[in-house]
């Protein structure tokens, strides 16, 4: 696909993909939102003990993490892009790319909370532990509903069904993910750096 | 109707709004007794008069349910459904089953009724909400085994819908849930934690699938909204209520023996369960604006609007009130637990199966697709009563809890809990006056389908 192309590309709709995911994704950045909100007031009471566990966190590991999901979301554009061109074989081909991606933040993730697990990590450790993996593992169930959906959308652009004129799924796939995504980006910098 | 084998619908339909009156009756009682204590004591005793009231509570909803199924799935599936034959006889196993369960609870003491049923072969008694006999409680897998086969077979050999697959996770959630009845270990904190996976789950969980689709099948019946927007609706809706209600069970482990991060996943789960409430009811108001039809039946649009107001008022709202941690510390098992079970209830189920009741019971009786005009206008006045006189019973319940709250639990000089019931005594007054309403209002709505029987149905505009 040429620049041009990725130029010209504009969105025709707003918002992009079915009317009702928006809601859902609005519904979820709520419960998010509260969980986050909740992690950060009991952190101000519980400073220390925070900044002494957030150290036992892999921080490579989630910057690899980070790397993956964001590039996966770049991915999936592509993948829109090019179906609302008529270019099904990119399309597919950007969407196969994601979610090897969404697959490569799994395969890192299960073996952090492996880790965890064998040092005898639980929920009831301390509270910091329970935001952690509460958290984590939220977001974690996210990704793998998030590559369920890319996968039905994926092998359904390899069959066809969908082109230039009608792409509404694939926005709608899209836009969840990127929710996926952005949650990550709040998640990352708040329970690993600060 | 199209399909003959519909029809088994009905008696599931009747029975459910017999037992209904029997709740109402008990809860009137009950509600007396609040205020007079020895009121028909030692005959029907307050605790007795409790189960009986929860129980055809259930009772009668399952049979709503069965009646929803037996109407809904053949005509989604668009084939007879498998054997109505095997549907009538569980009708009949369910309603003697129930009846003699019911007339157990009345006539012998409770220690008794264990004794000769031989609860202690297989001890599952005693339990809030559970109080049913083991044999009785084995005689409802029975049933449900049947039903589930009869409904799986009729969507597996018909058209599959996403309304049919809903509903059919939703009732095979129900019976797998509720095999939790029979598990009663000795440890009472696990014994606590598992009892509600069967009462959590079932009303916070698998019955909003059930809910989620009947609502949809109304819906899609009366708008003439097309099918594919309503189903994807009914996905995210049902999504978020699984992801809210599975986790929000956490809401009952906060002060039962379980590990403290139920404070938190509790709180914060149960608190975002409105949402799929509130869904519902912007869910049912589109759809209605949206619509392509006057549907003749105006009762059955408007049961369905109410269900999506009153579950997001009563289970949401009321709900929301006292499932944060810190908040229901005070409030546990007060008055304020009694206002949003009665509002959530009436508001999310009993709306729900009137609803689709209200619009199958014109063509179970030979009509087009709705009764008389002078039927309707009864039956709407019917619902007007039972819901306003409901939002006042949790009015008043809710005035009840937070004086009782504060009286009991956070003033500076702590009454103890007898003494606080007699100075709230006021509202259970109102609320009894309330329920008065209510049992009229059931009583309209029963002479409603006696009504105009034999004048001609309005035509569609």
């Amino acid at each position: 696909m040429s620049k041009k192309q990725l130029m010209t590309t504009k969105i025709t709709k707003y918002p992009p993909g079915e009317i009702i995911i928006w809601l859902f994704i609005m519904a979820e950045l709520m419960v998010f939102g509260l969980f986050f909100a909740a992690y950060a007031v009991t952190r101000i009471d519980n400073i220390e003990l925070f900044e002494l566990y957030q150290q036992n966190l892999d921080t490579t590991a989630a910057l690899y993490n980070t790397i993956a999901l964001l590039s996966s979301s770049y991915f999936v554009v592509r993948s829109v892009i090019a179906i609302k061109h008529n270019q099904q074989q990119d399309s597919f081909k950007w969407m196969v790319l994601a979610i090897i991606m969404g697959l490569v933040f799994i395969i890192i993730k299960t073996d952090e909370f492996a880790h965890h697990v064998s040092n005898g990590i639980t929920l009831s450790t301390n509270t910091f532990y329970m935001f952690y993996l509460s958290l984590a593992f939220f977001h974690y169930l996210h990704v793998i509903l998030g590559l369920i959906i890319l996968s039905v959308i994926a092998r359904n652009i390899n069959k066809g069904a969908y082109s230039a004129k009608e792409y509404t799924n694939v926005e709608t796939g899209a836009s969840y993910w990127h929710m996926v995504d952005l949650v990550w980006l709040i998640l990352f910098p708040l329970v690993y750096v600060m | 109707m199209k399909y003959t084998s519909q029809m088994v619908a009905k008696p599931y339909f009747i029975a459910a709004i017999g037992l209904f009156v029997g709740q109402i009756l008990f809860g009137i009682i009950m509600g007396l007794q609040y205020v007079i204590g020895d009121f028909l004591f030692p005959e029907i005793p307050f605790n007795v008069a409790r189960m009986v009231h929860t129980n055809l509570l259930i009772v009668w909803l399952l049979f709503g349910f069965m009646g929803a199924s037996y109407y809904l799935v053949p005509e989604e599936a668009e084939t007879e459904l498998h054997s109505p034959i095997l549907a009538k006889l569980m009708f009949w196993i369910f309603l003697i089953a129930g009846a003699a369960t019911i007339l157990g609870y009345l006539l012998v003491p409770y220690a008794t009724l264990a004794e000769i049923t031989m609860n202690d072969l297989l001890p599952t008694m005693g339990r809030e909400f559970l109080e049913q006999p083991t044999i009785t409680k084995i005689g409802i897998v029975i049933v449900a085994l049947a039903f589930l086969f009869n409904i799986g077979m009729t969507i597996l050999k018909g058209r599959k819908t996403v309304i049919n697959l809903v509903l059919l996770i939703g009732l095979v959630g129900l019976a797998v849930f509720f095999l939790f009845a029979f598990y009663n270990p000795d440890n009472i904190v696990l014994d606590k934690m598992f009892w509600w996976f069967v009462v959590h789950l079932w009303v916070e969980g698998v019955w909003e699938l059930i809910l989620g689709s009947l609502l949809a099948f109304v819906l899609i019946k009366t708008t003439g909204v097309d099918r594919e927007v309503i189903e994807k609706w009914l996905y995210v809706i049902i999504a978020m209520a699984l992801i809210t209600g599975l986790i929000g069970t956490g809401h009952h482990f906060f002060w039962i023996g379980t590990p403290g991060y139920w404070q938190w996943w509790g709180s914060i789960f149960s608190a975002m369960e409105p949402i799929p409430f509130f869904m519902m009811t912007v869910f049912a108001f589109n759809m209605v604006n949206k619509r392509r039809r006057e549907h003749p039946n105006q009762p059955a649009v408007l049961w369905a609007l109410g269900t999506g107001v009153m579950a997001f008022l009563g289970a949401g709202v009321w709900g929301f009130l006292h499932t944060l941690s810190p908040v229901n510390y005070y409030t546990h098992g007060t008055q304020i637990t009694a206002a949003h079970g009665h509002m959530a209830f009436y508001g999310a189920y009993v709306m729900i199966v009137l609803a689709i009741i209200s619009y199958a019971m014109p063509m179970l009786n030979g009509r087009k697709a709705a009764n008389s005009a002078k039927s309707q206008i009864v039956e709407m006045w019917s619902f007007w009563l039972m819901t306003i006189s409901m939002v006042f019973i949790t009015l008043f319940l809710t005035g009840a809890g937070i004086l009782q709250v504060y009286l009991q639990r956070m003033s500076d000089n702590p009454l103890p809990f007898m003494v606080v019931q007699d100075k709230i005594e006021l509202f259970y007054w109102l609320r009894e006056g309330a329920g008065v309403v209510f049992l009229i209002g059931l009583i309209v709505y029963i002479a409603s389908f006696f009504i105009g029987k034999d004048e001609a149905e309005p035509n569609e505009a």
